[in-house]
């Protein structure tokens, strides 16, 4: 049972003491963090965009289930597909089926988190269907055999040498290429793919409920590919995505390209509606759009933890997070890392099993000052933590640890009993091991503040 | 004007001296400065730790223990954010809906010790000298919390012989956390280490800053490593020049 969470320690103290680790993640958000301070001087009043954009994604959320059927009629009188998926499973079923009825054999995939979440690559390689990532650094994690690293920036870790001697050895490109170089092999590659391929899958940034749109957001281009080429489309969302109007969109925009790459909107920004209508001569024959739930509802249900459906995904969180910063995201050992990771991961995965994140924060609240969507991300961090001791996940030692804190706080005569030797000497015992080698144990005074006062008291007094 | 003093739990336990140069600042302010002898703590460390009904019992303590209607002040973000922030759903158990007003008076009246000064008794000039150069961090609770940036600074600008630099990470968290610098020693210590570095870097002799538990972390890495930098609360910087009534029969001066 605490196996994953051993495995969080240990991993977590590994990459903490990764001093190149360190270099590299300090240099690469602290590019994020300069493009973010540049690009945020476009807003007027970031602050009240912020605020605006909280009570959009609030409505959006109280009002899901309408904004999800209104999203649903329009969509499917444009000629789309809407299908329900509760689980990862009865997602994975659903692209199945219209792999099988396409007798599909090759998909493309643009940049999707929740293709993540359900494992669909590994699904369809087990069906024997070609999957390939066109995302750069999703295609650079896909060749590396690994899950993304940040949730926009999957390939953050890597350095342009270590993504050379990549390409070179599963692509057998000469080595030590530059970064245009890698990018125009990538680019060669990816072009016969979408060609060839049968379906193209997407994530979705935006349900769009009032048009019955999906709109996406990229950079490279290469979400337009996977949508233009392949004869069918299927976007799969969690649908926690919805915006009342497209409208939303002239703010949630420029917040999410600010948040998520400092920019003042992002390249390529499109709005799909549905197939290709029959006066029409591009865009895919069949669209589908897969509505996830896969546990958002369990969070839906807690007023408490709500709020934490009104993340854009932008990945600003973990841009600021020390915690992020030194351990990186595959320690977190989780879809979704950083900060939002550690809220949600527990109510979609198991407390009990991923409870521990909670506690893996010094409660320092960058997150949530940075936050496009204002989500008080440490404050859910605490009340995870709470819950956690309510569904009684907490070891007896703690709970009795905290009676004796409990007592000692309520009683004055408790608290001056001991002597600062003793006291420091308790300190020692009880966190010798956890206070670790690289800190000096605090020296404790003979005698408190309160003590002392009231020896000086009793003499003036005198 | 009338202030009840809050001395936090460990630095009634640990520095002791702060409380007491405290004192003598708002003294000579001409301050009316009191202390409830029973006083213990504010409930955070079980709050943060989940723990929230051995928090919620103690947090009742420390409402009984004050009078709501006086100022209090403490020299700690931290405690003064909780306080302010987090009591009301503390004690009433709910959230309240956004913007309604507190209605125990004690959470408008409870002041971190640098923002009283500048906010509530309008003072920056202290007369006050400590030599060398000092860096400012922004404790966790202070900055985000409370939202305190500029009262400590120009508190510090003013201190004669102190010449003040900023790093570019002083708003990033020590490491500390509570029972995180526990829980997660590894990941604790490799925040500090950084904050300390580069601390170091520019070329400061001093951390200073409005939570005694941020420097009591940095100071643990800093002794362990035998660096010179030296931490300092900003109630004890601004003590220094001062003729205080209770420091001089202390043993406990820090620096
Ligand atoms: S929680 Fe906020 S900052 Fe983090 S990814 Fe979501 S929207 Fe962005």
């Amino acid at each position: 049972m605490r196996t994953i969470q051993g495995k969080f320690h240990r991993e977590s103290q590994s990459k903490a003491e990764d001093l190149e680790h360190r270099r590299m993640m300090n240099h690469a958000l602290n590019q994020s963090e300069i493009a973010f301070q540049n690009g945020k001087q476009q807003f007027q009043n970031l602050d009240k965009a912020k605020e605006d954009a909280q009570s959009v994604k609030e409505k959006a959320t109280i009002h899901l289930d309408r904004y999800l059927l209104e999203f649903e009629d329009r969509f499917t009188k444009n000629g789309g597909k809407v299908i329900w998926a509760r689980d990862g499973k009865e997602a994975l079923e659903a692209v199945w089926k219209i792999c099988a009825e396409k007798k599909a054999k090759k998909i493309v995939k643009s940049k999707s988190m929740v293709t993540e979440e359900i494992h669909l690559n590994a699904f369809l390689q087990k069906k024997d269907i070609e999957v390939i990532e066109t995302d750069l650094g999703e295609y650079i994690q896909q060749l590396s055999e690994e899950p993304p690293y940040h949730i926009v920036a999957p390939s953050i870790h890597k350095s342009k040498e270590e993504v050379a001697q990549l390409f070179h050895e599963k692509l057998g490109v000469r080595p030590h290429l530059g970064p245009e170089e890698l990018t125009m092999v990538a680019r060669r590659q990816l072009r016969t793919e979408f060609q060839e391929a049968d379906i193209g899958i997407t994530g979705v940034n935006f349900l769009l409920s009032d048009i019955g749109g999906v709109a996406i957001t990229e950079n490279e281009g290469n979400a337009r590919m996977v949508t233009a080429f392949p004869n069918t489309h299927i976007a799969i969302t969690g649908i926690e995505k919805v915006l009342p109007s497209a409208k939303d969109l002239e703010l949630f925009w420029p917040l999410l390209a600010t948040h998520g790459s400092g920019q003042k909107v992002t390249v390529y920004n499109s709005i799909f509606t549905g197939p290709k209508h029959r006066n029409e001569t591009d865009g895919p024959e069949d669209m589908y759009v897969i509505l996830l739930d896969n546990g958002r509802t369990n969070i839906l249900s807690d007023p408490e933890m709500r709020e934490s459906l009104h993340c854009i995904r932008c990945g600003a969180c973990l841009n600021v997070c020390p915690v992020y910063k030194n351990i990186g995201g595959h320690t977190y050992n989780t879809v979704y890392g950083g900060p939002i990771g550690s809220v949600i991961t527990p109510h979609l995965s198991g407390m009990k099993e991923y409870g521990h994140l909670s506690h893996a924060s010094s409660l320092c609240g960058a997150c949530t000052e940075v936050c496009p969507v204002k989500i008080n991300l440490h404050e859910l961090l605490l009340k995870n933590r709470r819950k956690s001791v309510e569904q009684k996940n907490t070891f007896r030692l703690e709970k009795f640890s905290w009676y004796i804190w409990k007592r000692s706080m309520l009683s004055r005569r408790m608290l001056n009993t001991a002597n600062g030797n003793t006291k420091e000497r308790m300190f020692r015992y009880l966190f010798k091991k956890s206070w670790g080698e690289n800190r000096a144990i605090p020296t404790f005074p003979k005698k408190s503040f309160n003590e002392q006062w009231k020896e000086r008291n009793s003499k003036i007094e005198k | 004007m009338k202030i009840q003093l809050f001395v936090p739990c460990f630095v009634d336990q640990l520095f002791p001296q702060t409380a007491f140069n405290m004192i003598s600042i708002l003294e000579k302010l001409d301050c009316e400065v009191v202390y409830n002898p029973q006083q213990t703590c504010c409930g955070q460390p079980a709050f943060n730790a989940g723990h929230w009904n051995e928090s919620k019992i103690v947090a009742q303590k420390f409402l009984d223990d004050f009078d709501p209607e006086n100022y209090i002040v403490t020299p700690s973000g931290s405690c003064t954010g909780f306080v302010r922030n987090h009591y009301h759903k503390l004690l009433s158990g709910k959230i309240p809906p956004k913007d309604l007003g507190v209605k125990n008076p004690l959470l408008r009246n409870i002041f971190e010790f640098s923002e009283f000064l500048v906010q509530k008794l309008d003072y920056t000039k202290i007369k006050a000298s400590m030599d060398g150069v000092g860096t400012y961090h922004d404790s966790c609770g202070a900055l985000r919390e409370c939202g305190i940036k500029s009262a400590p600074r120009k508190l510090l600008e003013n201190v004669e012989g102190l010449k003040i630099v900023e790093t570019e990470d002083s708003e990033v968290c020590c490491g500390f956390g509570g029972t995180f610098a526990i829980k997660y020693e590894p990941i604790s210590t490799a925040m500090t280490e950084q904050k300390v570095h580069n601390a170091v870097e520019k070329g400061a002799d001093y951390i200073i800053s409005t939570d005694l538990s941020c420097l009591m972390q940095m100071d643990g890495y800093i002794k362990k490593h035998n660096y010179k930098i030296k931490t300092i609360h900003i109630v004890d910087v601004l003590s220094r020049g001062l003729n205080p009534k209770y420091s001089s029969n202390s043993g406990y001066c820090v620096s």
